[in-house]
Protein backbone atom coordinates (compact mmCIF):
# COMPACT_ATOMS: atom_id res chain seq x y z
CA UNK A 1 0.00 0.00 0.00
CA UNK A 2 1.83 3.43 -0.86
CA UNK A 3 -0.93 5.46 1.37
CA UNK A 4 -1.78 7.89 -1.49
CA UNK A 5 -5.41 7.97 -2.31
CA UNK A 6 -7.94 8.94 -5.18
CA UNK A 7 -9.40 11.28 -3.75
CA UNK A 8 -12.25 12.81 -6.04
CA UNK A 9 -12.84 12.33 -9.39
CA UNK A 10 -14.07 14.76 -12.53
CA UNK A 11 -14.65 15.47 -15.82
CA UNK A 12 -16.43 17.21 -18.83
CA UNK A 13 -18.88 15.68 -21.26
CA UNK A 14 -17.20 13.12 -24.00
CA UNK A 15 -17.79 14.43 -27.51
CA UNK A 16 -16.02 15.27 -30.73
CA UNK A 17 -16.68 19.10 -30.93
CA UNK A 18 -16.73 20.18 -27.37
CA UNK A 19 -17.20 24.22 -28.38
CA UNK A 20 -15.42 25.14 -25.51
CA UNK A 21 -11.43 25.73 -25.27
CA UNK A 22 -8.81 22.95 -24.14
CA UNK A 23 -8.33 26.10 -21.23
CA UNK A 24 -12.40 25.60 -20.27
CA UNK A 25 -12.18 22.07 -20.32
CA UNK A 26 -9.41 21.28 -18.10
CA UNK A 27 -11.25 24.04 -15.60
CA UNK A 28 -14.27 22.44 -16.03
CA UNK A 29 -12.94 19.06 -14.61
CA UNK A 30 -11.07 20.07 -12.31
CA UNK A 31 -13.60 22.15 -10.21
CA UNK A 32 -15.70 18.87 -10.71
CA UNK A 33 -12.62 16.79 -9.05
CA UNK A 34 -12.11 19.04 -6.31
CA UNK A 35 -15.80 19.92 -5.68
CA UNK A 36 -15.93 15.82 -6.22
CA UNK A 37 -13.13 15.28 -3.32
CA UNK A 38 -15.02 17.97 -1.17
CA UNK A 39 -12.31 20.04 -0.91
CA UNK A 40 -12.21 23.64 -2.46
CA UNK A 41 -9.56 25.22 -4.80
CA UNK A 42 -7.58 26.70 -2.06
CA UNK A 43 -6.96 22.95 -0.55
CA UNK A 44 -4.70 21.92 -4.12
CA UNK A 45 -1.30 22.53 -4.02
CA UNK A 46 0.17 20.52 -6.54
CA UNK A 47 -0.67 19.81 -10.17
CA UNK A 48 0.17 16.91 -12.59
CA UNK A 49 -0.83 16.72 -16.40
CA UNK A 50 1.05 15.20 -19.36
CA UNK A 51 4.20 17.24 -21.34
CA UNK A 52 1.54 17.15 -24.12
CA UNK A 53 -1.31 19.34 -22.35
CA UNK A 54 -1.45 22.67 -24.20
CA UNK A 55 -3.16 24.29 -21.00
CA UNK A 56 -0.32 26.58 -18.24
CA UNK A 57 -0.83 25.32 -14.94
CA UNK A 58 -0.69 29.18 -13.75
CA UNK A 59 -3.62 29.84 -16.63
CA UNK A 60 -5.81 26.87 -14.69
CA UNK A 61 -4.92 28.69 -11.58
CA UNK A 62 -6.37 31.55 -12.28
CA UNK A 63 -9.40 29.74 -13.53
CA UNK A 64 -9.81 27.15 -10.43
CA UNK A 65 -8.60 30.32 -7.88
CA UNK A 66 -6.00 28.37 -6.79
CA UNK A 67 -3.93 30.84 -4.40
CA UNK A 68 -0.45 28.97 -3.87
CA UNK A 69 0.94 26.21 -5.56
CA UNK A 70 3.99 24.02 -4.21
CA UNK A 71 4.77 21.36 -6.86
CA UNK A 72 4.09 20.94 -10.15
CA UNK A 73 5.04 18.20 -12.20
CA UNK A 74 5.13 16.93 -16.31
CA UNK A 75 5.09 13.14 -17.58
CA UNK A 76 6.49 12.36 -21.15
CA UNK A 77 4.52 10.47 -23.86
CA UNK A 78 0.90 9.93 -24.59
CA UNK A 79 -1.54 7.60 -22.60
CA UNK A 80 1.17 4.83 -22.37
CA UNK A 81 2.20 7.03 -19.54
CA UNK A 82 -1.10 8.26 -18.15
CA UNK A 83 -0.92 6.50 -14.97
CA UNK A 84 2.75 7.87 -14.16
CA UNK A 85 0.72 11.46 -13.64
CA UNK A 86 -0.75 9.85 -11.06
CA UNK A 87 2.56 8.35 -9.39
CA UNK A 88 3.47 11.97 -9.89
CA UNK A 89 1.23 13.18 -7.88
CA UNK A 90 1.44 10.14 -5.16
CA UNK A 91 5.16 10.59 -4.56
CA UNK A 92 4.27 14.56 -3.76
CA UNK A 93 1.60 13.66 -1.43
CA UNK A 94 3.64 10.94 0.36
CA UNK A 95 6.72 13.18 0.39
CA UNK A 96 5.53 16.63 1.22
CA UNK A 97 5.88 18.92 -1.46
CA UNK A 98 2.15 18.54 -1.65
CA UNK A 99 -0.73 17.73 0.36
CA UNK A 100 -3.42 17.38 -2.52
CA UNK A 101 -2.60 17.35 -6.22
CA UNK A 102 -4.81 18.26 -8.95
CA UNK A 103 -4.10 15.82 -12.05
CA UNK A 104 -5.53 16.86 -15.20
CA UNK A 105 -5.94 15.91 -19.17
CA UNK A 106 -7.97 18.29 -21.43
CA UNK A 107 -8.20 18.84 -25.35
CA UNK A 108 -9.98 19.39 -28.13
CA UNK A 109 -8.20 16.05 -29.97
CA UNK A 110 -10.98 15.59 -32.12
CA UNK A 111 -11.70 19.29 -33.11
CA UNK A 112 -8.41 20.64 -32.59
CA UNK A 113 -5.71 19.01 -33.72
CA UNK A 114 -6.26 15.10 -34.49
CA UNK A 115 -3.74 12.99 -32.84
CA UNK A 116 -4.60 9.91 -35.19
CA UNK A 117 -3.19 12.03 -38.83
CA UNK A 118 -0.16 12.71 -39.52
CA UNK A 119 1.88 15.78 -38.50
CA UNK A 120 4.01 16.66 -41.00
CA UNK A 121 5.15 19.88 -39.64
CA UNK A 122 7.22 18.32 -36.66
CA UNK A 123 9.88 15.60 -37.31
CA UNK A 124 11.06 14.27 -33.93
CA UNK A 125 14.41 13.40 -32.55
CA UNK A 126 15.04 9.98 -34.31
CA UNK A 127 11.92 9.72 -36.20
CA UNK A 128 14.01 9.79 -39.54
CA UNK A 129 14.44 5.98 -39.27
CA UNK A 130 10.51 5.76 -39.91
CA UNK A 131 8.49 8.63 -40.94
CA UNK A 132 10.22 8.38 -44.25
CA UNK A 133 8.82 5.07 -45.01
CA UNK A 134 5.71 6.05 -44.05
CA UNK A 135 5.19 5.39 -40.56
CA UNK A 136 3.51 8.66 -39.84
CA UNK A 137 0.62 7.45 -37.43
CA UNK A 138 0.00 5.68 -34.22
CA UNK A 139 -2.05 3.07 -36.30
CA UNK A 140 1.34 2.30 -38.08
CA UNK A 141 3.40 2.14 -36.01
CA UNK A 142 1.76 0.48 -33.25
CA UNK A 143 0.68 -2.24 -35.94
CA UNK A 144 3.78 -3.23 -37.20
CA UNK A 145 4.58 -4.64 -33.58
CA UNK A 146 0.61 -6.54 -34.12
CA UNK A 147 1.39 -8.15 -36.86
CA UNK A 148 4.41 -10.09 -35.69
CA UNK A 149 2.08 -11.06 -32.73
CA UNK A 150 -0.85 -11.86 -34.57
CA UNK A 151 2.01 -14.16 -37.14
CA UNK A 152 3.04 -15.97 -33.84
CA UNK A 153 0.36 -17.15 -32.38
CA UNK A 154 -2.39 -17.13 -35.83
CA UNK A 155 -4.67 -14.46 -34.96
CA UNK A 156 -6.76 -13.26 -38.15
CA UNK A 157 -8.28 -9.27 -37.31
CA UNK A 158 -11.71 -11.15 -36.64
CA UNK A 159 -10.08 -12.21 -33.41
CA UNK A 160 -9.21 -8.69 -32.50
CA UNK A 161 -13.20 -8.01 -33.22
CA UNK A 162 -14.26 -9.93 -30.12
CA UNK A 163 -12.67 -7.32 -28.06
CA UNK A 164 -13.89 -4.37 -30.17
CA UNK A 165 -17.41 -6.08 -29.59
CA UNK A 166 -16.87 -6.43 -26.04
CA UNK A 167 -15.83 -2.78 -25.31
CA UNK A 168 -18.89 -1.16 -27.20
CA UNK A 169 -21.19 -3.44 -25.40
CA UNK A 170 -19.72 -1.70 -22.15
CA UNK A 171 -20.03 1.55 -24.01
CA UNK A 172 -23.78 1.05 -24.96
CA UNK A 173 -24.83 1.00 -21.40
CA UNK A 174 -22.40 3.70 -20.14
CA UNK A 175 -23.97 7.32 -20.41
CA UNK A 176 -20.70 8.60 -20.36
CA UNK A 177 -19.77 7.16 -23.27
CA UNK A 178 -19.28 8.59 -26.61
CA UNK A 179 -21.04 5.42 -27.96
CA UNK A 180 -24.05 5.21 -25.50
CA UNK A 181 -26.45 2.69 -26.58
CA UNK A 182 -24.47 2.19 -29.67
CA UNK A 183 -23.32 -1.27 -29.12
CA UNK A 184 -21.83 -3.07 -32.51
CA UNK A 185 -21.68 -7.01 -34.06
CA UNK A 186 -18.77 -9.06 -35.09
CA UNK A 187 -20.13 -8.48 -38.49
CA UNK A 188 -20.03 -4.37 -37.99
CA UNK A 189 -16.05 -4.90 -37.32
CA UNK A 190 -15.73 -6.88 -40.33
CA UNK A 191 -17.14 -4.79 -42.62
CA UNK A 192 -15.52 -2.04 -41.12
CA UNK A 193 -12.81 -0.33 -43.40
CA UNK A 194 -9.29 -1.26 -43.08
CA UNK A 195 -7.23 1.43 -41.47
CA UNK A 196 -3.96 -1.04 -41.01
CA UNK A 197 -4.36 -4.18 -42.89
CA UNK A 198 -4.42 -7.23 -41.92
CA UNK A 199 -4.33 -6.20 -38.32
CA UNK A 200 -6.83 -2.92 -37.69
CA UNK A 201 -9.88 -2.18 -39.11
CA UNK A 202 -12.03 1.41 -38.42
CA UNK A 203 -13.38 -0.88 -35.45
CA UNK A 204 -10.17 -1.63 -33.63
CA UNK A 205 -9.12 2.37 -33.09
CA UNK A 206 -9.73 4.37 -29.88
CA UNK A 207 -11.23 7.53 -31.08
CA UNK A 208 -10.59 10.99 -31.44
CA UNK A 209 -11.91 12.79 -28.43
CA UNK A 210 -13.10 16.10 -27.13
CA UNK A 211 -12.77 16.48 -23.38
CA UNK A 212 -11.46 17.28 -19.98
CA UNK A 213 -10.89 14.64 -16.84
CA UNK A 214 -9.09 15.48 -13.14
CA UNK A 215 -8.30 13.65 -10.26
CA UNK A 216 -7.50 14.86 -6.80
CA UNK A 217 -4.31 12.65 -5.45
CA UNK A 218 -3.70 13.46 -1.42
CA UNK A 219 -3.07 10.75 1.61
CA UNK A 220 -6.03 9.05 3.65
CA UNK A 221 -4.52 10.79 7.00
CA UNK A 222 -5.44 14.29 5.51
CA UNK A 223 -8.73 13.82 4.21
CA UNK A 224 -10.64 11.81 7.52
CA UNK A 225 -14.17 13.00 5.66
CA UNK A 226 -14.08 12.42 2.32
CA UNK A 227 -17.94 12.39 0.97
CA UNK A 228 -16.75 9.02 -1.35
CA UNK A 229 -14.77 5.79 -0.25
CA UNK A 230 -11.20 6.78 -1.74
CA UNK A 231 -9.27 4.60 -3.83
CA UNK A 232 -6.47 3.61 -2.09
CA UNK A 233 -3.28 2.84 -4.75
CA UNK A 234 -2.20 0.06 -3.51
CA UNK A 235 0.22 0.14 -6.20
CA UNK A 236 1.92 2.24 -9.18
CA UNK A 237 4.83 2.15 -11.32
CA UNK A 238 6.49 2.38 -14.49
CA UNK A 239 7.68 0.07 -16.70
CA UNK A 240 10.22 0.74 -19.12
CA UNK A 241 13.55 -1.09 -20.79
CA UNK A 242 16.77 -0.62 -22.74
CA UNK A 243 16.16 -0.81 -26.39
CA UNK A 244 12.42 -0.37 -26.16
CA UNK A 245 10.45 2.57 -27.40
CA UNK A 246 7.12 4.10 -26.82
CA UNK A 247 6.11 4.75 -30.39
CA UNK A 248 8.52 2.15 -32.40
CA UNK A 249 9.21 -0.74 -30.25
CA UNK A 250 10.90 -3.02 -32.71
CA UNK A 251 14.00 -3.92 -31.42
CA UNK A 252 13.31 -6.45 -28.23
CA UNK A 253 14.27 -10.29 -29.03
CA UNK A 254 10.35 -11.32 -29.40
CA UNK A 255 8.20 -8.64 -30.34
CA UNK A 256 4.96 -11.48 -30.24
CA UNK A 257 5.62 -10.62 -25.74
CA UNK A 258 5.66 -6.92 -24.01
CA UNK A 259 8.37 -7.35 -21.86
CA UNK A 260 7.64 -3.61 -20.46
CA UNK A 261 4.37 -4.62 -19.06
CA UNK A 262 5.80 -7.59 -18.02
CA UNK A 263 7.90 -5.61 -15.83
CA UNK A 264 4.99 -3.32 -14.87
CA UNK A 265 2.99 -6.49 -13.47
CA UNK A 266 6.36 -7.58 -11.44
CA UNK A 267 6.43 -4.53 -9.65
CA UNK A 268 2.63 -3.75 -9.14
CA UNK A 269 2.23 -7.27 -7.56
CA UNK A 270 5.57 -7.27 -5.79
CA UNK A 271 4.31 -4.25 -4.32
CA UNK A 272 0.54 -4.61 -3.80
CA UNK A 273 1.19 -8.31 -2.31
CA UNK A 274 -1.36 -9.73 -4.95
CA UNK A 275 -1.32 -11.85 -7.85
CA UNK A 276 -3.65 -11.89 -10.78
CA UNK A 277 -6.18 -14.37 -9.40
CA UNK A 278 -6.52 -11.38 -7.25
CA UNK A 279 -7.70 -8.77 -9.38
CA UNK A 280 -11.19 -8.17 -10.19
CA UNK A 281 -11.50 -5.80 -13.29
CA UNK A 282 -8.54 -4.52 -15.41
CA UNK A 283 -9.16 -1.43 -17.39
CA UNK A 284 -6.07 -1.61 -19.93
CA UNK A 285 -5.54 0.80 -22.30
CA UNK A 286 -6.14 0.35 -25.69
CA UNK A 287 -5.24 3.01 -28.19
CA UNK A 288 -6.09 0.03 -30.95
CA UNK A 289 -7.35 -3.69 -29.75
CA UNK A 290 -4.28 -5.76 -30.39
CA UNK A 291 -2.78 -4.29 -27.17
CA UNK A 292 -5.20 -5.67 -25.16
CA UNK A 293 -4.41 -9.08 -25.96
CA UNK A 294 -1.01 -8.32 -25.09
CA UNK A 295 -1.42 -6.79 -21.99
CA UNK A 296 -3.73 -9.61 -20.83
CA UNK A 297 -0.70 -11.62 -21.39
CA UNK A 298 1.85 -10.03 -20.36
CA UNK A 299 0.20 -8.44 -17.15
CA UNK A 300 -0.14 -12.83 -16.24
CA UNK A 301 -4.22 -12.93 -16.56
CA UNK A 302 -3.88 -15.67 -19.30
CA UNK A 303 -0.58 -17.55 -20.82
CA UNK A 304 0.80 -16.14 -24.11
CA UNK A 305 -1.01 -16.57 -27.27
CA UNK A 306 -4.03 -17.40 -24.94
CA UNK A 307 -5.67 -14.22 -25.09
CA UNK A 308 -7.72 -15.19 -28.10
CA UNK A 309 -9.33 -17.73 -26.31
CA UNK A 310 -9.52 -15.97 -23.16
CA UNK A 311 -11.55 -12.82 -24.93
CA UNK A 312 -13.18 -15.62 -27.10
CA UNK A 313 -14.54 -17.66 -23.81
CA UNK A 314 -16.05 -14.79 -22.54
CA UNK A 315 -13.78 -14.19 -19.22
CA UNK A 316 -13.73 -10.59 -20.37
CA UNK A 317 -17.51 -10.01 -20.32
CA UNK A 318 -19.06 -8.24 -17.22
CA UNK A 319 -20.13 -11.85 -16.08
CA UNK A 320 -16.76 -13.08 -16.54
CA UNK A 321 -13.55 -13.69 -14.62
CA UNK A 322 -11.85 -10.68 -15.41
CA UNK A 323 -14.25 -7.91 -17.09
CA UNK A 324 -12.33 -5.46 -19.00
CA UNK A 325 -12.88 -1.95 -19.97
CA UNK A 326 -15.97 -1.93 -18.10
CA UNK A 327 -16.83 1.39 -19.31
CA UNK A 328 -16.07 0.53 -22.93
CA UNK A 329 -12.66 1.77 -23.08
CA UNK A 330 -11.14 4.20 -24.92
CA UNK A 331 -12.59 2.68 -28.02
CA UNK A 332 -15.84 2.81 -27.02
CA UNK A 333 -16.36 5.87 -23.62
CA UNK A 334 -13.85 7.84 -25.20
CA UNK A 335 -10.03 8.87 -26.34
CA UNK A 336 -8.63 11.19 -22.93
CA UNK A 337 -4.95 9.79 -23.34
CA UNK A 338 -5.92 6.48 -21.01
CA UNK A 339 -6.70 9.04 -17.94
CA UNK A 340 -10.69 8.26 -18.36
CA UNK A 341 -9.49 4.27 -17.82
CA UNK A 342 -8.22 5.59 -14.15
CA UNK A 343 -11.64 7.00 -13.38
CA UNK A 344 -13.70 4.05 -14.48
CA UNK A 345 -10.83 2.31 -11.63
CA UNK A 346 -11.94 4.59 -9.16
CA UNK A 347 -15.46 4.53 -10.13
CA UNK A 348 -15.94 0.42 -9.73
CA UNK A 349 -13.98 0.78 -6.08
CA UNK A 350 -16.16 3.02 -4.71
CA UNK A 351 -19.44 0.78 -6.22
CA UNK A 352 -21.15 3.70 -8.65
CA UNK A 353 -19.86 2.62 -12.10
CA UNK A 354 -22.45 2.50 -14.86
CA UNK A 355 -21.79 -0.90 -15.46
CA UNK A 356 -21.26 -1.54 -11.22
CA UNK A 357 -19.26 -4.94 -10.66
CA UNK A 358 -20.42 -6.43 -7.81
CA UNK A 359 -17.63 -7.24 -4.83
CA UNK A 360 -14.90 -4.65 -6.60
CA UNK A 361 -12.00 -4.69 -3.88
CA UNK A 362 -8.76 -4.52 -6.69
CA UNK A 363 -8.57 -3.01 -10.06
CA UNK A 364 -5.82 -3.30 -12.74
CA UNK A 365 -5.51 -0.06 -14.31
CA UNK A 366 -2.40 -0.42 -16.35
CA UNK A 367 -1.68 1.15 -19.83
CA UNK A 368 1.25 -1.44 -20.88
CA UNK A 369 4.46 0.65 -19.24
CA UNK A 370 2.44 2.31 -16.59
CA UNK A 371 -0.55 1.46 -14.11
CA UNK A 372 -1.23 0.71 -11.10
CA UNK A 373 -3.78 -1.32 -8.70
CA UNK A 374 -6.46 0.53 -6.81
CA UNK A 375 -7.95 -1.18 -3.80
CA UNK A 376 -10.45 -0.40 -1.42
CA UNK B 1 2.77 7.64 -55.82
CA UNK B 2 3.00 7.45 -51.95
CA UNK B 3 3.97 11.15 -50.41
CA UNK B 4 7.11 10.66 -48.40
CA UNK B 5 8.10 13.19 -45.53
CA UNK B 6 11.99 13.59 -46.30
CA UNK B 7 14.40 12.65 -43.65
CA UNK B 8 15.62 16.00 -41.60
CA UNK B 9 19.66 14.21 -40.24
CA UNK B 10 20.65 15.37 -37.41
CA UNK B 11 24.01 14.96 -36.25
CA UNK B 12 23.18 11.12 -34.79
CA UNK B 13 21.92 9.47 -38.04
CA UNK B 14 23.52 11.87 -40.84
CA UNK B 15 25.58 9.18 -41.64
CA UNK B 16 23.25 6.83 -42.40
CA UNK B 17 21.50 9.32 -44.70
CA UNK B 18 24.93 10.11 -46.30
CA UNK B 19 25.60 6.41 -47.22
CA UNK B 20 22.20 6.39 -48.47
CA UNK B 21 23.39 8.67 -50.78
CA UNK B 22 25.61 6.26 -52.09
CA UNK B 23 23.73 3.39 -52.10
CA UNK B 24 24.90 1.86 -48.84
CA UNK B 25 22.54 0.65 -46.16
CA UNK B 26 25.17 2.04 -42.74
CA UNK B 27 25.08 0.23 -39.36
CA UNK B 28 26.66 2.15 -36.29
CA UNK B 29 29.57 0.05 -34.94
CA UNK B 30 30.73 0.76 -31.62
CA UNK B 31 34.99 1.19 -32.37
CA UNK B 32 35.72 0.13 -29.13
CA UNK B 33 33.69 -3.09 -28.66
CA UNK B 34 32.26 -3.56 -31.80
CA UNK B 35 28.51 -3.78 -30.45
CA UNK B 36 26.25 -2.35 -33.39
CA UNK B 37 23.45 0.49 -33.23
CA UNK B 38 20.77 0.97 -35.47
CA UNK B 39 18.92 3.18 -35.05
CA UNK B 40 22.21 5.08 -33.92
CA UNK B 41 22.73 6.61 -30.28
CA UNK B 42 25.39 8.85 -29.45
CA UNK B 43 27.18 6.77 -26.75
CA UNK B 44 27.97 2.97 -26.23
CA UNK B 45 25.71 1.66 -24.23
CA UNK B 46 27.93 -1.63 -23.12
CA UNK B 47 31.57 0.24 -22.55
CA UNK B 48 30.23 4.32 -22.80
CA UNK B 49 32.59 4.69 -26.01
CA UNK B 50 31.37 7.99 -27.89
CA UNK B 51 33.73 6.65 -30.87
CA UNK B 52 31.98 4.71 -33.73
CA UNK B 53 32.43 3.49 -37.32
CA UNK B 54 30.21 1.70 -39.61
CA UNK B 55 29.46 -1.33 -41.06
CA UNK B 56 27.84 -1.68 -44.34
CA UNK B 57 25.16 -4.15 -43.99
CA UNK B 58 25.14 -6.89 -46.93
CA UNK B 59 21.39 -5.88 -47.52
CA UNK B 60 20.54 -9.87 -46.79
CA UNK B 61 17.53 -10.02 -44.34
CA UNK B 62 13.77 -11.37 -44.04
CA UNK B 63 10.51 -10.00 -43.33
CA UNK B 64 10.23 -9.85 -39.61
CA UNK B 65 7.30 -7.82 -39.70
CA UNK B 66 5.04 -5.58 -41.55
CA UNK B 67 1.64 -4.07 -42.66
CA UNK B 68 -0.19 -2.16 -45.53
CA UNK B 69 -1.44 1.15 -44.96
CA UNK B 70 -5.19 2.28 -45.92
CA UNK B 71 -4.20 5.60 -44.15
CA UNK B 72 -2.61 7.28 -46.17
CA UNK B 73 -0.64 10.38 -45.40
CA UNK B 74 -2.51 12.11 -48.03
CA UNK B 75 -5.97 10.73 -49.51
CA UNK B 76 -5.38 9.36 -52.54
CA UNK B 77 -2.10 8.88 -52.14
CA UNK B 78 -0.73 5.09 -53.08
CA UNK B 79 -0.24 2.59 -50.12
CA UNK B 80 2.75 0.82 -49.17
CA UNK B 81 3.84 -1.83 -47.43
CA UNK B 82 5.64 -1.27 -44.71
CA UNK B 83 8.65 -3.41 -43.07
CA UNK B 84 10.83 -4.18 -39.86
CA UNK B 85 13.69 -5.95 -41.58
CA UNK B 86 15.65 -8.43 -39.34
CA UNK B 87 19.28 -7.77 -41.29
CA UNK B 88 21.66 -10.79 -40.89
CA UNK B 89 23.92 -8.62 -39.36
CA UNK B 90 20.94 -8.95 -36.61
CA UNK B 91 20.35 -5.45 -36.29
CA UNK B 92 16.34 -4.35 -37.36
CA UNK B 93 15.26 -1.46 -39.63
CA UNK B 94 12.18 -0.10 -40.66
CA UNK B 95 11.75 -0.23 -44.73
CA UNK B 96 9.29 -0.67 -47.65
CA UNK B 97 8.81 -3.76 -49.70
CA UNK B 98 8.49 -2.83 -53.53
CA UNK B 99 8.29 -5.17 -56.04
CA UNK B 100 5.89 -7.67 -54.59
CA UNK B 101 2.55 -7.91 -54.38
CA UNK B 102 0.48 -7.60 -51.10
CA UNK B 103 -1.13 -11.33 -51.31
CA UNK B 104 2.47 -12.65 -51.57
CA UNK B 105 4.06 -10.89 -48.36
CA UNK B 106 5.31 -13.49 -45.53
CA UNK B 107 6.59 -13.42 -42.27
CA UNK B 108 10.37 -14.41 -42.32
CA UNK B 109 11.03 -14.22 -46.10
CA UNK B 110 14.02 -13.58 -47.41
CA UNK B 111 14.43 -9.99 -48.52
CA UNK B 112 17.09 -7.67 -50.47
CA UNK B 113 18.14 -4.13 -49.99
CA UNK B 114 17.51 -1.99 -53.17
CA UNK B 115 17.45 1.79 -53.20
CA UNK B 116 14.44 3.84 -55.19
CA UNK B 117 13.52 7.26 -54.92
CA UNK B 118 10.03 7.40 -54.06
CA UNK B 119 8.61 11.10 -54.24
CA UNK B 120 11.84 12.80 -54.98
CA UNK B 121 13.63 10.70 -52.07
CA UNK B 122 16.34 8.55 -51.83
CA UNK B 123 15.45 5.59 -49.82
CA UNK B 124 16.71 2.37 -48.97
CA UNK B 125 14.03 -0.39 -49.91
CA UNK B 126 13.88 -4.22 -49.79
CA UNK B 127 12.38 -6.45 -53.05
CA UNK B 128 11.94 -10.13 -52.74
CA UNK B 129 15.66 -12.22 -52.98
CA UNK B 130 13.83 -14.37 -56.04
CA UNK B 131 13.12 -10.84 -57.83
CA UNK B 132 16.81 -9.87 -57.96
CA UNK B 133 18.78 -10.11 -60.90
Amino acid sequence: MTGAIIAGIGQTEFSKASGRSELQLAAEAGLAAIKDAGMTPADIDGMVTFTLDSNDELLLMRCLGIPELRYWSRTPHGGAGAHTTVQHASLAVRGGAANNVLVYRAFNERSGRRFGQPNQRVTPPGWNAYLPFGLDTPAKTYSLEFQRYMYRYGLTNEDFGRYAVVARRNAATNPRAWFYKQPITLDDHQSSRWIVEPILRKLDCCQESDGGVAMVVTTADRTPDLPHPPARIAAIADGHLVNGSVMFNYYHDDLAEFPEAEFLGRQLYATAGIGPDDIDAAMLYENFSPIVFMQLEALGFCGPGEARDYIRDGNIDLEGKLPVNTHGGLLGEAYIHGLNNILEGVRQIRGDAANQLPNVHNVMVAGGRSGMILTR
Amino acid sequence: MPTVIPPVPDLNDRYFWDGVQQHKLLVQRCASCGVLRLPPVPMCGACHATEWDTLEASGQGTVYSWILSHHPSVPDDAPRIVTLVQLVEGPRVVSNLVDIAVADVRNDMPVQLCFRTIDGVLLPQFEPVSAAS
